[in-house]
């Protein structure tokens, strides 16, 4: 049985690789390279997967869930510079495929019941990235 | 392994008919889907790419290239376009959302080489939607 709950965080990034030069880094990233940032509204799925407790019903306790989710990403995130703010993103590229492997590695360890399967981030409507752990 | 997966809207018509069924036949299989002059949907289509992580760039692949990619051999192909004039492709193919979406497939990872086109979802309708992967990635 697979559970998903929703979050949305709002936050601003941009896209620069010290490694490369100023011509390469605008001919990469566009105008996501500009270094004032721009910002989305992010939208979070994270999916566990479990069997449903005999006594409750429940794959997991969506309380304890939401609690997890509030402490491990919406206090990261939210409403925050994500390069200059988030802790790891000072030397990585705040893209939505790191952002998605970050927050698995957050919330990986923390899912209180069941395993965590799959972590989906929207960065808009139109483009969104999956993951399902390191090597799947 | 990371999936990244982008939307696009393209809006087209079609008529479904075969030649290879009676009018009658065509009629009961495919209803008011066979009016003869066409009728049109709103196609949502997300393109799924499959990667690790460029640790140059952090992207599965650059969005701007798989943008330009779709743009000209899609969305310029199909959009505001009868499906049934496509003369490579549906001229002895019914452009079922079923046979579009293979179709999209094979455009895409025939000539996309920046990743792994791991799979093309069609949206028809809100209520209707088609998928198509690999057999090895199904």
């Amino acid at each position: 049985m697979y559970l998903t709950r929703k979050i949305e965080f709002s936050a601003s990034h941009y896209y620069h690789n010290p490694a490369l030069s100023p011509e390469e880094n605008r001919r990469i990233f566009g105008k996501c390279n500009n270094p004032n940032g721009h910002g989305h509204n992010y939208t979070l799925e994270v999916t566990v997967q479990g069997e449903p407790d005999p006594v409750t019903g429940m794959v997991l306790d969506l309380k304890e869930l939401k609690a997890v989710l509030e402490r491990e990403v919406m206090q990261v995130f939210d409403h925050k510079f994500i390069n200059r703010e988030v802790p790891g993103f000072q030397a990585k590229i705040p893209t939505t495929e790191n952002l998605a492997v970050a927050i698995w590695g957050l919330l990986q360890p923390k899912i209180p019941q069941g395993r965590l399967h799959r972590v989906r981030l929207y960065e808009t409507p139109d483009l969104f990235v999956d993951y399902y752990g390191e090597g799947k | 392994m990371i999936y990244l997966t982008r939307g696009y809207l393209f809006c087209a018509s079609h008529r479904l008919h075969s030649g290879r069924l009676s009018e009658e036949e065509n009629w009961r299989v495919y209803g008011k889907c066979n009016n003869p002059h066409g009728h049109g949907h709103n196609y949502r289509l997300e393109v799924t790419v499959a990667g690790e992580i460029d640790s140059s760039t952090g992207m599965v692949c650059n969005l701007s290239e798989l943008d330009s990619f779709v743009e000209q051999n899609i969305l310029d192909r199909f959009d505001h376009a009868h499906l049934n004039r496509d003369q490579e492709l549906f001229t002895d193919t019914v452009p079922t959302s079923e046979n579009v979406c293979r179709a999209i497939f094979g455009i895409v990872k025939g000539g996309f080489k920046r990743a792994k086109v791991q799979k093309v979802w069609l949206g028809e309708t809100s209520l209707n939607s088609f998928e198509y992967l690999e057999e090895a990635d199904r």
